[in-house]
């Protein structure tokens, strides 16, 4: 297929009908709201269902149910409707239920405006609804890869028979890029557990409780065992000169592009420099991250939050060397210069002492 | 939530002997006592279970049928149907209910669910399905109570009755009066048939039979809505025998919510059309508007081996500011570069003012923004003074207009100051002034050949009155760059 110019937001919804997806229910977000009509306009067409729903609160039950039936289906919304869903999100992990979410993530707390940020990472990778749960998160930096990263978020949410999330902010939902799809359609697939309404599926049971206490704990735990394994086997991350890198920097999504053109602008004045740009921010990583905290001596995370994935990173590097964090919100995104500037700053800081305060390390 | 030890009918239920084929012969989903339900001896949730199960055997869909339980004293409906079982979060049932039956169309799908469940926390979800006329079958006990929390006020619970959280009686001044929930939804248009049971003695409890096994026959005639309230007696929390809360349900219950179908339209519902057969896979790239290969990029002309641009274009919204960012990034595709367009969106673009980054690239566009633009395209002053001062130097300015203003100048970069607009006007339709000043722009500085950019306007653009007005907004673009004007600076 050819490469053809196409919003971000309309690549999740095209790619996702390519990959089986055959039901969406949704409530209209901005800057969601393209994935949501370009839902309403094409589902229809392939015999899929698409409808409207009451709220997010609805809609991402009305995905229980749909996907108890044993459809591939699909939502997406913006932090304020996440934030209704996490409950729904709860019930969907507790009953081992695969959909997929799109978060297109815009300015918070409350209301707050739909310009980008990535404030979502807290309530989306951690989970914001109850119980010892994970969703999968996967992070695009392209509309080339929103395409992708959706065809794989199906995929990963039946065979883990689990939520996924794709997790982009305003920017990347709203441009357009070149994106070729995948060339061949997948054939919608059908599930032994689901409840189809028919003889062969009469005895199954799509629930997520677990009375006694010694039966929660033994499903609970088979969740975390599935958890071990996506953190064993799905992991994805892009390294840009890292080879020799002595400061690392981190981020993702469209953060990541900016930090791309960083590295090359430093690069060309001979610092030893790279990038690590998350792909899956849940499986995160970890290993990576570590690796490279063995070889480098300052590691920057840049997002469009106050400092949410700069957690994760702290946690992978354990310590071996200090974590310095530059955050915009609002909907401001920083400048390659004023990244530059912040970078100048810590890297001159930690030349000038490079010894490491035990304190230092963990509240830099 | 109280556990029973004996499953004795009370006085005027001994109607139903045997176990309905849809139910499990052994409960063996329970953990203990697996010969009897979890109900307390008198609660009518057992009676309205055997009531169902009845109508699922006498309609032969057992099979067929999927039954969503709520979260209430019937969150473990599905340790006793014989069926295909959900359990949903409290109050979400008809949510649910609704994907699964929109998935499954030849599903009977039950959507059993309490007061606290559908008339309170749930209330959104049962207006909604109902307004929809979803094709499925609610079955809604209503006992005045939340019985699995051990006693709370409902919405449905009379004046002055005590619960746990109205020790003093429900008042209404602070919680309101009960919540009459079929008459509510007899309000809407779609819901089919509605009606109002009660389980107060025999004669009762052979009409609910009815009324239930109306409502799922009707799901499986194609109609619509059906919601059968049935008012049920919770002996345990009304700290009364089983034959006294009998009592209640006729005599105060009853009166309180009168009881009767309060709308059928069974004879006269609309048929739902069938569901369309789905389009073969190989049909897909096309019915999703996905091009084929033979529009393929062709490789990139030496000419571009160095091509960096990085454009602001921004005006009003209406001027066509985003279709022109978009026109190049096309063009740009289709000569073989990497591209990206990125659109201001949002309240921004209602309050008037719209721009657009658009990049064209030898190499992968590392990132879509544009803070400092090598070509700015300014439709209007307020955009000229805003990104003027971004402007790379050496950089090209196409600002419409007859000349900056004084105090927005820069000698190092390359201005361009026309009409635009006024010209487009002058061919037939001002609307064309953003095409007009892409032919300017590919006049003065190059970017990406006529050829390129003619395609990506054959693409954009479907009527072919307006493609040919473009094609001359183009030329005459153009040629306004050869027009002398005093302020250009080269
Ligand atoms: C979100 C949420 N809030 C509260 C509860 C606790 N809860 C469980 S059942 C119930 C009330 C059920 O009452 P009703 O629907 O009348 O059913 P009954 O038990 O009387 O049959 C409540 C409040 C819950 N499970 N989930
Ligand atoms: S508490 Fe009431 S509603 Fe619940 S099982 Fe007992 S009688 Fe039935």
């Amino acid at each position: 297929m050819a490469r053809q110019l196409i919003k971000g937001n309309e690549a999740i919804l095209k790619s996702a009908v390519l990959a089986g997806c055959r039901a969406f229910y949704g409530y209209p977000i901005t800057p969601a709201s393209e994935i949501t009509e370009a839902a309403a306009k094409y589902l229809p067409r392939v015999g899929g269902v698409f409808l409207q729903a009451e709220s997010e609160t609805a809609a991402i039950n009305m995905i229980y149910g749909a996907a108890s039936a044993g459809v591939r289906v699909m939502t997406a919304s913006s932090g304020p409707g996440i934030s209704l869903m996490q409950e729904g999100l709860s019930y969907l992990a507790g009953a081992e239920l695969p959909c997929v979410v799109a978060d297109i993530m815009r300015g918070g707390p409350g209301l707050g405006n739909i310009a980008p940020e990535q404030s979502d990472y807290f309530q989306v990778v951690k989970g914001g609804g109850h119980g010892s749960y994970r969703t999968i998160v996967l992070a695009p930096d392209s509309a080339q890869e929103m395409a992708d990263l959706t065809a794989l978020a199906f995929e990963l949410a039946d065979k883990y028979r689990n939520p996924v999330f794709v997790l982009a902010d305003g920017t990347i939902g709203q441009m357009m890029e070149p994106v070729e799809f995948m060339a061949r359609p997948v054939a919608p697939p059908r599930f032994p557990w689901a409840v189809e309404g028919n003889a062969a599926t009469r005895n199954n049971l799509v629930s997520s409780i677990y009375l006694e206490p010694d039966a929660l704990e033994a499903h609970v735990n088979k969740l975390e065992e599935k958890y071990r394994r996506c953190e064993r086997e799905e992991v994805r991350c892009e390294q840009y000169r890292t080879e020799d890198a002595e400061l690392v920097l981190v981020g993702y999504g469209i953060v990541a592009r900016l930090l791309k053109s960083v590295v090359e602008e430093l690069r060309s004045e001979g610092w030893p420099i790279g990038l690590l740009r998350p792909i899956t921010l849940y499986p995160f990583p970890t290993a990576a991250v570590r690796r490279l905290a063995g070889q480098a001596s300052l590691f920057a995370v840049v997002e469009l939050s106050t400092g949410q994935m700069v957690d994760d990173v702290r946690l992978a590097v354990e310590g071996r060397c200090p974590v310095e964090f530059h955050g915009r919100t609002g909907g401001n995104i920083p400048s390659t210069d004023e990244i530059i500037r912040f970078l100048k700053n810590v890297w001159g800081r930690r030349r000038a002492a490079p010894r490491v305060d035990e304190l230092e390390v963990l509240h830099a | 939530m109280p556990e029973p030890n004996v499953s004795a009918p009370p006085e005027g239920l001994t109607l139903i002997h045997s176990k309905a084929a849809a139910f499990y012969d052994h409960y063996e989903r329970k953990s203990e006592l697996q010969n009897q339900t979890h109900y307390c001896p008198g609660c009518g949730h057992g009676v309205a279970h055997k009531l169902l199960a009845r109508a699922i055997d006498e309609l032969g869909v057992q099979d067929r049928t999927v039954l969503v339980s709520p979260v209430g004293c019937s969150v473990f409906a599905y340790y006793y149907f014989d069926v295909g079982n959900v359990q949903a979060a409290h109050g979400r049932a008809p949510a649910v209910a609704t994907g699964i039956k929109r998935a499954r169309p030849e599903a009977i799908v039950i959507s059993y669910q309490g007061d606290g469940d559908l008339a309170a926390i749930g209330t959104a979800e049962i207006l909604h399905a109902a307004n929809r006329g979803e094709a499925i079958t609610v079955i809604f006990i209503n006992n005045a109570i939340y019985g699995m929390t051990g006693g709370q006020l409902a919405p449905t619970t009379p004046v002055g009755c005590w619960s746990t959280t109205s020790p003093y009686g429900r008042n209404i001044w602070n919680e309101g009066y009960p919540l009459h929930v079929v008459e509510t939804l007899a309000s809407l248009e779609a819901p089919v048939y509605l009606e109002r049971v009660a389980l107060g003695n025999s004669k009762q409890v052979m009409q609910a039979a009815k009324a239930i096994r109306r409502g799922v026959e009707n799901q499986v005639k194609g109609l619509g809505f059906s919601l059968i309230e049935v008012l049920s007696p919770c002996p345990t929390i009304w700290k009364e025998t089983p034959v006294e809360a009998q009592r209640r349900v006729r005599e105060e219950l009853a009166q309180l919510y009168p009881l009767g179908v309060v709308r059928d339209k069974t004879k006269d519902a609309p048929r739902r059309p069938a569901p369309s057969f789905p389009p073969p896979l190989t049909a897909l790239p096309e019915l999703l508007d996905i091009e084929e290969s033979e529009t393929l990029a062709p490789p990139v002309p030496a000419s571009h081996d160095h091509a960096d641009w990085r454009i602001k274009v921004a005006g009003f919204g209406g001027q066509g500011v985003l279709m022109l960012g978009e026109v190049l990034a096309e063009a740009g595709l289709a000569a073989g570069l990497e591209v990206s367009w990125l659109p201001s969106y949002g309240p921004e673009m209602r309050s008037g003012t719209s721009n657009c980054h658009v990049r064209l690239s030898a190499r992968p566009v590392d990132s879509p923004l544009v803070t400092q633009p090598n070509v700015l395209v300014a439709l209007n002053e307020p955009s000229l003074r805003k990104f003027l001062p971004e402007v790379a130097p050496g950089g090209y300015v196409l600002y419409n207009g007859p000349e900056p203003p004084a105090d927005c100048r820069r000698p190092d970069v390359r201005l361009l100051a026309r009409e635009f607009v006024a010209l487009a006007d002058r061919l037939g339709d001002a609307r064309v002034g953003n095409i007009v000043t892409l032919g300017a722009l590919l006049e003065a500085a190059g970017v990406v050949e006529e050829q390129f950019v003619d395609r990506a306007l054959a693409r954009l653009v479907k009527q072919a009155r307006l493609l040919d007005l473009d094609r001359k907004a183009l030329a005459a673009g153009r040629e306004a760059v050869h027009q002398e004007a005093p302020h250009d600076i080269p």
